[in-house]
């Protein structure tokens, strides 16, 4: 009777920010977060899927115990700590990719080290977890992960299904036998350049959709 | 935000790092073994495929030790060196040293025809890091039975196609001598000319990975040249 009624797990409030990063909140398209990763690991699909994978863990839970420390952090040193908590992350997750997954990190590379430079990642600490409780934090987490691994996913399948004829390493093209009408594989949707052109098409479709996106003149 | 003392900022973070140390230094102990495993697994795998023999993860060691029969190193007056194994050789620390006194590996494997291959680690400079590699030469020491290359992080779908079968498969029955001089095998850039047996097709958009490669094969292999002189039957 005298307990505080809790607020029940996935509220209302909690759904939204799972669901709002995925659309009108995206951490790419609308916040323009994360841009120069989405350009680097987009060539092919695999690598697309496992750095969202890594990149949502470790907003997740770093997300989560910044939340839980918040106030016990000197505002004076937080940034220090928030990217500190984002590199011990990093690395070990990184650790584990090569202990467990060591094909995958072969693949990813310097790209899982580069997650600490995620602007998508200090961008939800400053900007929620600093001002959150722990849970909300680590569902904002999720959801900004699986913003950002979606539009990684989109991008990634034009990119490979375009510059490399092949989907998830599955020769499509090929098989549907393309080849034989002299269709060949572009290969400037390879290069760091078309991604950009790709993430803006989608930032155009998104807009275009959502009139509440586009900014006052 | 409250304001905090200085004391409390300086304990706070001296206790941060310390924690974050130990944390770290337990999870790189801890996945190790698991992690250098990885690594010996990878190699035998890598030294399988330079001889034409598919392997998967579970079944590399057994299958290294039924095809590779012997491992020795040398230097490059192709006199042996005692008591080193060949296997933990590191080509990296080894180009750091002088010519003469590098350890190059040797591994002598027999493949199922019962032909003696003999395998030889490469390393050598892509466009962003290391590229590393094994070729296996038939008998006559001058013939590439199979090659297999690996890359830490060149471009993917551009210099990081130098790991894929199409571009491996090129090299294969490609010779490096030419009437007894060492000529190495060419990566040209706009297609090797048909039936040319020391050229093969560099990767499009993939030109200094290419280049690496190519370097690396001639400085790699040159080394051997008077073990392969010498050993040739």
């Amino acid at each position: 009777m005298e307990k505080v009624e809790k607020e029940p797990l996935l509220s209302a409030k909690n759904k939204k920010l799972l669901k709002n990063p995925l659309g009108i909140d995206n951490p790419i398209t609308v916040q323009v977060l994360g841009i120069c990763s989405a350009l680097a690991v987009t060539v092919k699909m695999k690598p697309a899927i496992v750095m969202a994978i890594s990149v949502t863990i470790v907003v997740a839970l770093s997300n989560m115990i910044i939340a839980s420390m918040r106030k016990s952090i000197p505002g004076r040193i937080r940034i220090i700590v928030q990217l500190v908590v984002i590199a011990t992350l990093v690395i070990i997750v990184d650790q584990f990719l090569k202990a467990f997954a060591f094909d995958v990190s072969k693949q990813l590379s310097v790209f899982v080290g580069l997650i600490i430079t995620n602007c998508i990642l200090m961008g939800r600490l400053e900007a929620f977890a600093m001002a959150n409780d722990p849970w909300p934090s680590f569902l904002d987490g999720i959801g900004n992960g699986a913003g950002y691994g979606m539009i990684l996913l989109i991008v990634s399948f034009f990119r490979e299904l375009l510059g490399s004829g092949s989907v998830f390493g599955y020769p499509v093209m090929e098989k549907l036998g393309f080849y034989n009408f002299g269709y060949e594989d572009n290969g400037m949707m390879i290069l760091p350049p078309m991604a950009l052109i790709t993430v803006g098409l989608i930032i155009w479709y998104q807009r275009s959709r959502n009139k509440s996106l586009i900014e006052n003149k | 935000m409250k304001d905090f003392s200085n004391k409390y900022i300086m304990i706070f973070s001296v206790v941060m790092v310390v924690a974050v140390a130990i944390l770290l230094s337990l999870t790189a102990l801890l996945l190790q073994p698991k992690q250098e495993k990885n690594v010996e697994v990878e190699k035998k795998m890598n030294i399988l495929s330079s001889i034409n023999v598919p392997s998967e993860k579970s079944n590399a060691v057994q299958l290294y030790d039924k095809y590779v029969r012997e491992s020795f190193v040398i230097n490059t007056e192709a006199k042996k060196f005692d008591g080193v194994d060949a296997f933990t050789v590191t080509l990296r620390a080894e180009q750091k040293k002088l010519l003469a006194e590098q350890y190059l590996p040797v591994f002598v494997a027999v493949a199922d025809n019962g032909d003696t291959l003999r395998i030889f680690p490469l390393e050598g400079k892509g466009l962003w890091g290391p590229i590393w590699g094994y070729v296996s030469l038939k008998e006559d020491l001058a013939t590439i039975a199979g090659v297999t290359f690996d890359h830490k992080g060149e471009t993917p779908g551009l210099g990081a196609e130098i790991n894929t079968t199409p571009f491996e498969s090129q090299f294969h029955d490609k010779s490096l001598f030419e009437n007894g001089t060492f000529v190495s095998v060419k990566v040209v850039k706009g297609g090797a000319r048909p039936g040319n047996p020391h050229e093969v097709d560099a990767i499009s958009g993939g030109t200094i990975t290419s280049k690496g490669l190519e370097k690396m094969v001639h400085d790699g292999l040159i080394k051997y040249e008077k073990y392969l002189s010498q050993n040739r039957k």
